[in-house]
Protein backbone atom coordinates (compact mmCIF):
# COMPACT_ATOMS: atom_id res chain seq x y z
CA UNK A 1 0.00 0.00 0.00
CA UNK A 2 1.23 3.68 -0.76
CA UNK A 3 2.22 5.62 1.82
CA UNK A 4 0.04 8.18 1.29
CA UNK A 5 -3.42 8.12 -0.12
CA UNK A 6 -2.93 8.10 -4.11
CA UNK A 7 -5.77 8.31 -6.51
CA UNK A 8 -6.56 4.31 -7.34
CA UNK A 9 -5.49 2.26 -10.33
CA UNK A 10 -2.37 4.42 -11.66
CA UNK A 11 0.58 2.85 -11.44
CA UNK A 12 4.24 4.26 -10.54
CA UNK A 13 4.59 7.25 -10.91
CA UNK A 14 1.27 8.70 -12.19
CA UNK A 15 -0.26 8.29 -8.70
CA UNK A 16 2.38 10.75 -7.14
CA UNK A 17 1.62 12.68 -10.32
CA UNK A 18 -1.42 13.29 -10.34
CA UNK A 19 -1.62 14.42 -6.47
CA UNK A 20 1.00 16.77 -6.82
CA UNK A 21 0.20 18.85 -10.41
CA UNK A 22 2.51 21.77 -9.44
CA UNK A 23 5.48 19.24 -9.21
CA UNK A 24 4.55 17.41 -11.78
CA UNK A 25 4.75 19.94 -14.44
CA UNK A 26 8.99 20.79 -13.92
CA UNK A 27 9.57 16.91 -13.48
CA UNK A 28 7.82 16.06 -16.78
CA UNK A 29 9.70 19.32 -18.72
CA UNK A 30 12.57 17.77 -17.35
CA UNK A 31 12.70 14.34 -18.41
CA UNK A 32 11.27 15.73 -21.64
CA UNK A 33 14.23 17.79 -22.71
CA UNK A 34 16.29 14.88 -21.39
CA UNK A 35 14.69 12.35 -23.42
CA UNK A 36 13.03 13.23 -26.31
CA UNK A 37 13.74 15.63 -28.89
CA UNK A 38 16.76 16.14 -31.39
CA UNK A 39 20.03 15.23 -29.77
CA UNK A 40 23.49 13.45 -31.14
CA UNK A 41 21.93 10.97 -28.54
CA UNK A 42 18.73 8.76 -30.16
CA UNK A 43 16.11 9.00 -27.75
CA UNK A 44 16.76 5.09 -27.54
CA UNK A 45 20.33 5.77 -26.33
CA UNK A 46 19.16 7.93 -24.06
CA UNK A 47 16.23 5.71 -22.12
CA UNK A 48 18.61 3.24 -22.02
CA UNK A 49 20.71 5.12 -19.59
CA UNK A 50 18.00 5.78 -17.60
CA UNK A 51 16.91 2.59 -17.64
CA UNK A 52 20.26 1.42 -16.60
CA UNK A 53 20.15 3.42 -14.04
CA UNK A 54 16.78 2.64 -12.26
CA UNK A 55 17.78 -1.19 -12.80
CA UNK A 56 20.81 -0.49 -10.86
CA UNK A 57 18.54 1.08 -8.19
CA UNK A 58 15.99 -1.73 -8.47
CA UNK A 59 13.22 0.89 -9.27
CA UNK A 60 10.21 -2.05 -10.89
CA UNK A 61 8.28 0.41 -12.23
CA UNK A 62 11.14 3.20 -14.36
CA UNK A 63 13.12 0.17 -15.09
CA UNK A 64 10.12 -1.22 -16.94
CA UNK A 65 8.33 2.07 -18.38
CA UNK A 66 11.81 3.30 -19.66
CA UNK A 67 13.33 0.07 -20.82
CA UNK A 68 9.71 -0.49 -22.90
CA UNK A 69 10.20 2.91 -24.15
CA UNK A 70 13.60 2.47 -25.10
CA UNK A 71 12.87 -0.87 -27.01
CA UNK A 72 10.42 1.13 -28.38
CA UNK A 73 12.58 3.59 -30.37
CA UNK A 74 14.57 0.36 -31.33
CA UNK A 75 11.21 -1.11 -33.19
CA UNK A 76 9.60 -2.71 -30.53
CA UNK A 77 9.78 -6.38 -31.01
CA UNK A 78 10.91 -9.25 -28.94
CA UNK A 79 14.80 -8.56 -30.10
CA UNK A 80 14.88 -4.99 -29.20
CA UNK A 81 13.28 -5.99 -25.48
CA UNK A 82 16.17 -8.76 -24.88
CA UNK A 83 18.44 -6.62 -26.13
CA UNK A 84 17.43 -3.91 -23.07
CA UNK A 85 17.40 -7.09 -20.59
CA UNK A 86 20.70 -7.85 -21.85
CA UNK A 87 21.86 -4.16 -21.47
CA UNK A 88 21.04 -4.07 -17.68
CA UNK A 89 22.26 -7.54 -17.34
CA UNK A 90 25.94 -6.95 -18.70
CA UNK A 91 26.16 -3.78 -21.13
CA UNK A 92 29.79 -3.95 -21.66
CA UNK A 93 28.65 -7.36 -23.73
CA UNK A 94 26.03 -5.96 -25.30
CA UNK A 95 25.62 -5.38 -29.03
CA UNK A 96 25.43 -1.24 -28.22
CA UNK A 97 27.99 1.54 -29.52
CA UNK A 98 31.25 2.03 -27.27
CA UNK A 99 30.22 4.92 -27.12
CA UNK A 100 26.99 4.07 -25.44
CA UNK A 101 29.21 1.68 -22.84
CA UNK A 102 31.57 4.67 -21.93
CA UNK A 103 28.46 6.56 -21.37
CA UNK A 104 26.64 3.58 -19.12
CA UNK A 105 29.88 3.59 -17.44
CA UNK A 106 29.38 6.75 -15.88
CA UNK A 107 25.81 6.81 -15.75
CA UNK A 108 26.84 3.54 -13.15
CA UNK A 109 29.22 5.67 -11.26
CA UNK A 110 26.54 8.62 -10.74
CA UNK A 111 24.26 6.02 -9.42
CA UNK A 112 26.42 5.38 -6.64
CA UNK A 113 27.54 8.50 -6.26
CA UNK A 114 28.44 12.00 -8.16
CA UNK A 115 32.00 11.49 -6.49
CA UNK A 116 32.77 8.20 -7.99
CA UNK A 117 32.85 9.33 -11.48
CA UNK A 118 36.52 9.40 -12.54
CA UNK A 119 38.42 11.42 -15.24
CA UNK A 120 39.13 8.38 -16.58
CA UNK A 121 35.89 7.26 -16.83
CA UNK A 122 35.39 10.45 -18.84
CA UNK A 123 38.46 10.35 -21.11
CA UNK A 124 36.91 6.66 -22.23
CA UNK A 125 34.02 8.69 -22.95
CA UNK A 126 35.85 11.05 -25.20
CA UNK A 127 37.91 8.59 -26.84
CA UNK A 128 34.74 6.95 -28.09
CA UNK A 129 33.66 9.98 -29.51
CA UNK A 130 31.85 11.60 -26.55
CA UNK A 131 30.67 15.65 -26.84
CA UNK A 132 30.70 17.34 -23.40
CA UNK A 133 27.07 18.24 -24.45
CA UNK A 134 26.63 13.81 -24.51
CA UNK A 135 28.99 13.50 -21.31
CA UNK A 136 26.54 16.66 -19.46
CA UNK A 137 23.46 14.64 -20.49
CA UNK A 138 24.65 11.37 -19.49
CA UNK A 139 25.30 12.47 -15.76
CA UNK A 140 22.03 14.60 -15.31
CA UNK A 141 19.48 11.81 -16.59
CA UNK A 142 21.28 9.18 -14.05
CA UNK A 143 21.10 12.16 -11.51
CA UNK A 144 17.37 12.12 -12.53
CA UNK A 145 16.09 8.98 -12.62
CA UNK A 146 18.58 9.05 -8.95
CA UNK A 147 15.33 11.01 -8.08
CA UNK A 148 12.76 9.34 -10.55
CA UNK A 149 13.59 5.70 -8.39
CA UNK A 150 13.58 7.26 -5.26
CA UNK A 151 9.92 9.08 -5.56
CA UNK A 152 8.40 6.09 -6.69
CA UNK A 153 9.63 3.71 -4.17
CA UNK A 154 9.74 5.91 -1.66
CA UNK A 155 6.02 6.72 -1.97
CA UNK A 156 5.48 2.80 -1.84
CA UNK A 157 3.22 3.32 -5.03
CA UNK A 158 1.73 0.32 -7.02
CA UNK A 159 4.07 -1.17 -9.29
CA UNK A 160 2.48 -4.08 -11.47
CA UNK A 161 4.54 -6.72 -13.18
CA UNK A 162 2.41 -7.86 -15.86
CA UNK A 163 4.73 -6.97 -19.25
CA UNK A 164 1.63 -5.69 -21.22
CA UNK A 165 1.28 -2.87 -18.83
CA UNK A 166 4.73 -2.00 -19.50
CA UNK A 167 4.56 -2.63 -23.42
CA UNK A 168 1.57 -0.12 -23.21
CA UNK A 169 3.30 2.56 -21.75
CA UNK A 170 6.09 2.44 -23.28
CA UNK A 171 4.22 2.64 -27.00
CA UNK A 172 2.83 5.72 -25.61
CA UNK A 173 5.56 7.66 -24.26
CA UNK A 174 7.39 6.74 -27.29
CA UNK A 175 4.54 8.46 -29.43
CA UNK A 176 3.68 10.96 -27.46
CA UNK A 177 6.71 11.98 -24.90
CA UNK A 178 5.71 13.40 -21.68
CA UNK A 179 4.70 16.56 -21.47
CA UNK A 180 0.72 17.29 -22.30
CA UNK A 181 -0.07 13.88 -21.22
CA UNK A 182 -3.63 12.71 -19.19
CA UNK A 183 -1.67 10.54 -16.61
CA UNK A 184 -5.07 9.84 -14.94
CA UNK A 185 -6.31 8.29 -18.07
CA UNK A 186 -6.60 4.33 -17.26
CA UNK A 187 -4.27 1.99 -18.83
CA UNK A 188 -5.60 -0.35 -21.23
CA UNK A 189 -3.94 -3.47 -20.19
CA UNK A 190 -4.90 -2.41 -16.94
CA UNK A 191 -8.86 -1.96 -16.94
CA UNK A 192 -9.16 -4.97 -19.62
CA UNK A 193 -7.53 -7.24 -16.99
CA UNK A 194 -9.66 -5.51 -14.23
CA UNK A 195 -6.48 -6.03 -12.20
CA UNK A 196 -6.74 -5.96 -8.33
CA UNK A 197 -5.02 -2.66 -7.70
CA UNK A 198 -3.78 -1.74 -4.18
CA UNK A 199 -3.50 1.72 -3.60
CA UNK B 1 38.76 20.71 -12.15
CA UNK B 2 35.60 20.28 -14.28
CA UNK B 3 35.02 16.62 -16.24
CA UNK B 4 33.50 19.08 -19.18
CA UNK B 5 34.17 22.89 -20.18
CA UNK B 6 32.35 24.99 -17.95
CA UNK B 7 32.14 28.52 -18.25
CA UNK B 8 34.62 29.76 -15.76
CA UNK B 9 34.75 31.40 -12.46
CA UNK B 10 30.60 30.05 -11.34
CA UNK B 11 30.21 27.48 -8.31
CA UNK B 12 28.43 24.51 -7.91
CA UNK B 13 25.26 24.16 -9.94
CA UNK B 14 25.56 27.62 -11.65
CA UNK B 15 28.12 26.26 -14.28
CA UNK B 16 26.21 23.15 -15.36
CA UNK B 17 23.21 25.50 -15.27
CA UNK B 18 24.87 28.11 -17.92
CA UNK B 19 26.08 25.46 -19.77
CA UNK B 20 22.66 23.67 -20.54
CA UNK B 21 19.68 26.05 -19.75
CA UNK B 22 17.17 24.00 -21.25
CA UNK B 23 17.75 21.88 -18.41
CA UNK B 24 18.15 24.54 -16.37
CA UNK B 25 15.11 25.67 -16.38
CA UNK B 26 12.75 22.69 -15.09
CA UNK B 27 15.75 22.11 -12.57
CA UNK B 28 15.09 25.37 -11.27
CA UNK B 29 11.12 25.44 -10.91
CA UNK B 30 11.36 22.55 -9.27
CA UNK B 31 13.65 23.94 -6.71
CA UNK B 32 11.18 26.81 -6.58
CA UNK B 33 7.99 25.09 -6.29
CA UNK B 34 9.15 22.70 -3.74
CA UNK B 35 11.47 25.01 -1.48
CA UNK B 36 9.38 28.17 -1.98
CA UNK B 37 5.95 27.67 -3.31
CA UNK B 38 2.52 27.59 -0.89
CA UNK B 39 3.59 24.87 1.86
CA UNK B 40 2.09 24.14 5.45
CA UNK B 41 6.01 23.62 6.22
CA UNK B 42 7.67 26.83 6.38
CA UNK B 43 11.05 27.10 3.39
CA UNK B 44 12.81 26.97 6.29
CA UNK B 45 12.22 23.26 7.19
CA UNK B 46 11.86 22.15 3.36
CA UNK B 47 15.50 23.82 2.99
CA UNK B 48 16.94 21.89 6.38
CA UNK B 49 15.40 18.90 4.64
CA UNK B 50 17.63 19.48 1.26
CA UNK B 51 20.47 20.48 4.03
CA UNK B 52 20.14 16.91 5.54
CA UNK B 53 19.91 14.61 2.76
CA UNK B 54 22.72 16.96 0.56
CA UNK B 55 25.50 16.38 3.63
CA UNK B 56 24.05 12.99 3.61
CA UNK B 57 25.62 12.62 0.09
CA UNK B 58 28.72 14.36 0.91
CA UNK B 59 28.15 17.53 -1.25
CA UNK B 60 29.79 20.15 -0.53
CA UNK B 61 28.00 22.71 -2.66
CA UNK B 62 24.39 21.92 -2.36
CA UNK B 63 24.22 21.40 1.49
CA UNK B 64 26.38 24.94 2.14
CA UNK B 65 24.51 26.44 -0.20
CA UNK B 66 21.03 25.38 0.90
CA UNK B 67 22.27 25.34 4.48
CA UNK B 68 22.84 29.00 3.82
CA UNK B 69 19.46 29.49 2.62
CA UNK B 70 17.80 27.68 6.26
CA UNK B 71 19.93 29.64 8.16
CA UNK B 72 19.32 32.85 7.11
CA UNK B 73 15.67 31.93 7.23
CA UNK B 74 16.26 30.91 10.52
CA UNK B 75 17.95 34.49 11.50
CA UNK B 76 20.93 33.20 11.32
CA UNK B 77 20.95 30.63 13.02
CA UNK B 78 23.71 27.85 11.27
CA UNK B 79 24.63 26.04 14.99
CA UNK B 80 20.94 24.88 14.68
CA UNK B 81 21.74 23.53 10.66
CA UNK B 82 24.79 21.98 11.77
CA UNK B 83 23.05 20.15 14.42
CA UNK B 84 20.49 18.96 12.62
CA UNK B 85 23.26 17.41 9.94
CA UNK B 86 25.30 16.16 12.56
CA UNK B 87 22.56 14.93 14.24
CA UNK B 88 19.05 15.55 13.90
CA UNK B 89 17.38 13.34 16.62
CA UNK B 90 18.84 15.21 18.88
CA UNK B 91 18.71 19.23 17.75
CA UNK B 92 16.22 22.03 18.93
CA UNK B 93 13.45 21.25 15.64
CA UNK B 94 10.11 19.63 16.13
CA UNK B 95 8.82 16.36 16.76
CA UNK B 96 7.74 16.60 13.33
CA UNK B 97 10.67 17.63 11.53
CA UNK B 98 12.46 15.02 13.22
CA UNK B 99 10.19 12.39 11.81
CA UNK B 100 10.27 13.77 8.60
CA UNK B 101 14.13 14.11 8.24
CA UNK B 102 13.87 10.70 9.34
CA UNK B 103 11.82 9.58 6.25
CA UNK B 104 13.87 12.09 3.98
CA UNK B 105 17.40 10.12 5.60
CA UNK B 106 15.54 6.55 3.95
CA UNK B 107 15.13 7.99 0.67
CA UNK B 108 18.40 9.11 0.59
CA UNK B 109 19.22 5.31 0.85
CA UNK B 110 16.94 3.99 -1.30
CA UNK B 111 13.03 4.71 -1.48
CA UNK B 112 12.55 1.12 -0.65
CA UNK B 113 14.08 1.88 3.00
CA UNK B 114 11.04 3.84 4.13
CA UNK B 115 8.53 1.68 5.90
CA UNK B 116 5.00 2.14 7.06
CA UNK B 117 6.17 3.02 10.77
CA UNK B 118 8.73 5.34 9.48
CA UNK B 119 5.16 7.25 7.94
CA UNK B 120 2.93 6.70 11.34
CA UNK B 121 6.05 8.08 12.96
CA UNK B 122 5.14 11.30 10.93
CA UNK B 123 1.91 11.04 11.02
CA UNK B 124 1.69 10.89 14.72
CA UNK B 125 3.42 14.23 14.82
CA UNK B 126 0.42 15.87 12.49
CA UNK B 127 2.51 15.43 9.43
CA UNK B 128 -0.04 15.46 6.45
CA UNK B 129 -0.01 13.59 3.33
CA UNK B 130 1.25 16.45 1.39
CA UNK B 131 4.53 17.13 3.77
CA UNK B 132 5.29 13.16 3.78
CA UNK B 133 4.78 13.49 0.14
CA UNK B 134 7.28 16.93 -0.04
CA UNK B 135 9.51 15.51 2.33
CA UNK B 136 10.08 12.62 0.10
CA UNK B 137 10.26 14.77 -3.27
CA UNK B 138 12.88 17.19 -1.74
CA UNK B 139 15.06 14.36 -0.38
CA UNK B 140 14.92 12.10 -4.28
CA UNK B 141 15.31 15.80 -5.92
CA UNK B 142 18.31 16.51 -3.79
CA UNK B 143 19.69 12.79 -4.71
CA UNK B 144 19.74 14.42 -8.20
CA UNK B 145 21.33 17.88 -7.49
CA UNK B 146 23.63 16.37 -5.89
CA UNK B 147 25.03 14.21 -8.22
CA UNK B 148 24.75 16.78 -10.87
CA UNK B 149 26.76 19.04 -9.03
CA UNK B 150 29.21 16.51 -8.04
CA UNK B 151 28.78 13.92 -11.08
CA UNK B 152 30.09 16.57 -12.93
CA UNK B 153 33.40 17.74 -10.73
CA UNK B 154 31.92 21.16 -10.20
CA UNK B 155 33.40 23.68 -8.67
CA UNK B 156 32.73 24.37 -5.00
CA UNK B 157 34.08 27.38 -3.84
CA UNK B 158 35.03 27.06 0.62
CA UNK B 159 33.83 30.63 1.36
CA UNK B 160 31.19 30.60 3.99
CA UNK B 161 30.56 34.08 3.25
CA UNK B 162 29.75 33.67 -0.19
CA UNK B 163 27.46 30.97 1.21
CA UNK B 164 26.12 33.60 3.28
CA UNK B 165 25.47 36.06 0.54
CA UNK B 166 23.99 33.34 -1.71
CA UNK B 167 22.08 32.19 0.85
CA UNK B 168 20.34 35.46 1.59
CA UNK B 169 19.79 35.82 -2.53
CA UNK B 170 17.99 32.83 -2.98
CA UNK B 171 15.89 33.78 -0.06
CA UNK B 172 14.75 36.86 -1.15
CA UNK B 173 14.66 35.84 -4.52
CA UNK B 174 13.86 32.35 -5.13
CA UNK B 175 15.34 29.84 -7.52
CA UNK B 176 14.27 31.20 -10.83
CA UNK B 177 14.71 35.09 -10.28
CA UNK B 178 18.08 35.04 -8.83
CA UNK B 179 19.48 32.54 -11.66
CA UNK B 180 17.95 35.03 -14.39
CA UNK B 181 20.01 37.46 -12.77
CA UNK B 182 23.02 35.05 -11.85
CA UNK B 183 26.48 37.21 -10.85
CA UNK B 184 29.59 35.67 -11.79
CA UNK B 185 31.49 35.10 -8.87
CA UNK B 186 35.40 35.71 -8.13
CA UNK B 187 37.61 32.35 -8.90
CA UNK B 188 38.84 31.92 -5.06
CA UNK B 189 42.21 32.49 -5.48
CA UNK B 190 44.56 29.71 -4.41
Amino acid sequence: MAHIQLPEGLPGIRGPMVFSPETTKPLCDLVQVLLTGPHSLTPAEREMIATYVSSQNECNYCQNCHGSTAAQHLGGKDADYELIARMKQNYEATAISSKMKALLAIAGKVQKGGKHVTGDDVVRARQEGATDKEIHDTVLIAAAFCMFNRYVDGLATWQPREPEIYREIGKQTSQLGYVGRDYKKPLRAIADKQLKVEV
Amino acid sequence: MAHIRLPEGIPGILGPMAFSPETAKPLNTLAEVLLRGPNSLPPADREMIATYVSSQNDCYFCQHAHGAVAAYRLGGDEKLVNDVKLNFESAAISDKMKALLAIASKVQKDGKQVTASDVDRARQHGATDKEIHDTVLIAAAFCMYNRYVDGLATWAPSDANMYRENGRRLAELGYVESTAQSPVVEKELV
